[in-house]
């Protein structure tokens, strides 16, 4: 039976598994929108923009690991995705972004709201598409969801003209794909594989750099069959936190501008490195001129463009991380390293991480450790961009597989709301909670009327210190403190909240923190905490831009009075 | 390592947007194309695109990576250090005058190259080869003044068997 465009779309989608989509309307999307109602299984979360619509649905992919999937109509519309479509894809997320397009006849003559979407997103999807045939368009669908969701996963836009979505054609969905260019290696090579057990046997000081790769390809298990029985110390980029467990004796915590002084030096000391499902992103190496200097280099990555893009290697390994890790492990000797680690020891000693002041001011370490503290871990944390996401990086000890989820590669600030909307959706059964900054958050925030019109009972925690706080850092350190434009007027968020009925609370003093943190997880729907911090609190350790990740600014030591 | 010219042959769909895609790519990867070419392969569909870019091997292969994850893209391979023909066509529009025309005839079949239009105070010459024999040939003509050229790029095939 013929069916329209947006039937097929739709028909498409429920093939696909697909059970939400984020989105919101627009006059070239109107026939898809007008069909939705004969579509009851796919539910639609109406967001207030199209940024929010792909952060959510970045969200989503991140915490189900399946395709999320946002809609837009054209134009505006459609460049409005873009933000979010370039967060997803630095950050390898399986997101499918449908837009409407003027009608074909109008393609090309700047008709109103026409944007040439597919041209402003070819760098930034996997793939995308310009459907101009309506019988394509199944296929298309198909093909889509199938690159976004193997290999190294990424964006994939369809961007289809108002009069495909009207035009009928034969249903058909296709079983296979037939893509000739499109391929990727799962299994690793045999011979390299060898070699790098072999290399593992053999090392003094063996690091494991564990990235997002891990998360992706759900290798929780074997990382940590690699990692304790040749006894490898684990440090983890931003992004593959939490694919070790962070009460783990062999996690050393993140590495990188803002890692743990003891990663950065286990890093720099090492005689191998094991990089796992990571991309050797300058936040993680530093200047990579001095980048682990002593250390030969195993990386694995489905990826080959990324072997030897930023770092030289000495034995790459293209394949999915689960499938590569499964076969070293059979070649993996049982090793103790007790001079390594009784280093590692000495050093995680003297540079301590989780120590912050007592005083009048409210720490937001000692915020963001609450959360953990109150939640025992047993939550999702979903981070905006700047100084609040880098404490959440330290200052929480992740313990639960796949439990924080940020914007790494983009540094998208506004990615929190939105994302953890996503999130909350993929995982309905989690206890989520958005930990933003008041700067981040300004900019989507009118996602609160998303979350109250859908009952999406997120916990949000504003860290607000008045400023743009990762940037006023820089201008503190690097710019003798001229605070050019980093001081921010706020509203009274609380107030905020309660406009779009969401209650909230603000906090300013320590005694406040924890009643104000289990109030909001006993409240069952959405809650928002305000928590009034030191303004000028700075983010230590720190490697300043463009040096070597050997040279770490620790935090003042005289101010280094007690721990938690 | 130093810049040499590279020559990356790939065979890639025979879809709207792609040479875009490819271009694309070179631009977003701070990447030079000296010369591409595109047409019609052997296989209905596809079309081989040889591109001539500077850079050491590093960079190139980095490139071709990328290349190499186009979607649309379903081979590419740096051809560069293996036995190949490379071959360009060039058309020369060069200035003649009753007293230079026999001249210039002359320098064109050395070259093996064919004149394709005569016109009153012009003539046209068709050259195919590599770089240097289209290089020495313009060089030549430089000389009687040069009205316009246009120029194909490098196209390349590897020798002997089909890989």
């Amino acid at each position: 039976m013929k069916k329209t465009g947006a039937q097929i779309l739709c028909e498409s989608l429920v093939k696909e598994g697909v059970e939400v989509i984020f989105g919101i309307l627009g006059g070239a999307i109107l026939p898809v929108y007008d069909t939705f109602p004969q579509y009851p299984q796919l539910r639609h979360i109406l967001v207030r923009h199209e940024q929010g619509a792909a952060h959510a649905a970045d969200g989503y992919a991140r915490a189900t690991h399946k395709a999320g999937v946002c809609i837009a109509t054209s134009g505006p519309g459609a460049t409005n995705l873009v933000t979010g479509i370039a967060n997803a894809y630095m950050d390898s997320s399986p997101i499918i972004a449908i837009t409407g397009q003027v009608a074909r006849p109008f393609i090309g003559k700047d008709a109103f709201q026409e944007a040439d979407i597919t041209g402003i997103t070819l760098p930034i999807t996997k793939h995308n598409y310009l459907v101009t045939d309506t019988r394509e368009l199944a296929k298309t669908v198909k093909e889509a969801f199938y690159t976004a969701q193997t290999g190294r996963p990424g964006p994939v836009l369809i961007d289809i003209p108002k009069d495909v979505q009207q035009e009928k054609a034969e249903f058909v969905y296709p079983e296979k794909v037939d893509l000739p260019g499109y391929k990727f290696v799962s299994r690793g090579h045999s011979v390299q594989i060898k070699k790098a057990a072999k290399l593992i046997n053999k090392a003094e000081r063996p690091v494991i750099i564990a990235g997002r790769g891990i998360i992706i390809s759900q290798a929780f298990g074997e990382l940590k069959e690699l990692a304790e029985k040749a006894q490898i110390p684990v440090v983890n980029t931003l992004l593959g936190i939490s694919s070790f467990p962070g009460n783990h004796i062999l996690n050393f915590g993140m590495m990188g501008m803002h890692g743990t002084a003891y990663a950065n030096m286990a890093v720099q000391n090492a005689d191998l490195i094991i990089a796992i499902g990571m991309r050797f992103d300058d936040r993680a190496t530093a200047n990579t001129g001095g980048f682990a200097p002593l250390a030969r280099i195993i990386h694995i990555d489905i990826d080959p463009a990324e072997i030897g893009k930023n770092v030289p290697v000495d034995i790459p390994i293209v394949g999915d991380v689960k499938n590569v890790l499964r076969a070293i492990n059979k070649g993996i000797e049982l090793r103790e390293h007790l001079d390594w680690f009784s280093q590692l020891d000495q050093w995680r000693y003297e540079h301590p991480l989780l120590e912050t002041r007592q005083g009048d001011e409210l720490l937001p370490q000692y915020v963001i450790h609450q959360i953990y503290e109150v939640t025992k871990g047993d939550t999702t944390v979903v981070t905006g961009i700047g100084q609040h996401q880098m404490w959440a990086a330290q200052h929480i000890v992740y313990t639960k597989p796949d439990s924080l989820i940020s914007s790494g590669g983009l540094g998208t600030m506004g990615f929190a709301l939105p994302a953890a909307i996503g999130v909350k959706v993929g995982r309905p059964e989690e206890m989520v909670w958005c930990i933003d900054g008041d700067g981040s958050f300004q900019m989507t925030i009118q996602e609160l009327a998303t979350i109250t019109q859908e009952n999406i009972a997120i916990k949000i925690a504003i860290i607000n210190n008045g400023y743009l706080g990762m940037v006023r850092q820089w201008q503190e350190l690097f710019y003798e403190r001229r605070y050019v434009d980093t001081k921010l007027w706020n509203p009274d968020f609380v107030k905020i909240a309660e406009a779009y009925d969401i209650p909230g609370i603000r906090v300013r003093h320590r005694e406040e923190v924890i009643p104000a943190i289990q109030k909001a997880i006993d409240h069952p729907g959405p809650f928002l905490i305000d928590f009034f911090v030191k303004p000028e609190e700075n983010v230590y350790p720190m490697v300043p831009p463009g040096e070597s990740i050997s040279r770490i600014l620790e935090m003042p030591k005289p101010e280094l009075v007690s721990s938690y | 390592m130093t810049d040499t010219k590279h020559t990356l042959v790939a065979l890639v769909e025979d879809k709207p947007g792609v040479l875009n895609r490819v271009a694309s790519l070179f631009r977003r990867r701070a990447f030079n194309i000296e010369s591409i070419a595109v047409g019609h392969s052997e296989r209905p569909g596809l079309s081989r695109m040889t591109v001539v870019v500077n850079g050491d091997f590093a960079q190139v292969e980095q490139v071709r990576k990328q290349l190499d994850k186009l979607i649309n893209v379903v081979r590419v391979s740096d051809i560069t250090g293996e036995d190949i023909v490379a071959r360009e066509l060039a058309l020369i529009k060069v200035k003649a005058t009753a007293s230079t025309r026999s001249e210039i005839i002359q320098i064109v079949d050395i070259f093996r190259a064919n004149i394709v239009d005569v016109a009153s105070d012009s003539l046209t010459v068709e050259v195919t080869g590599d770089e240097d024999k289209v290089e020495s040939l313009l060089e030549l003509l430089r000389n009687f003044g040069i009205k316009e050229i246009s120029r194909t790029g490098r196209i390349a095939l590897t020798r002997g068997g089909v890989a």
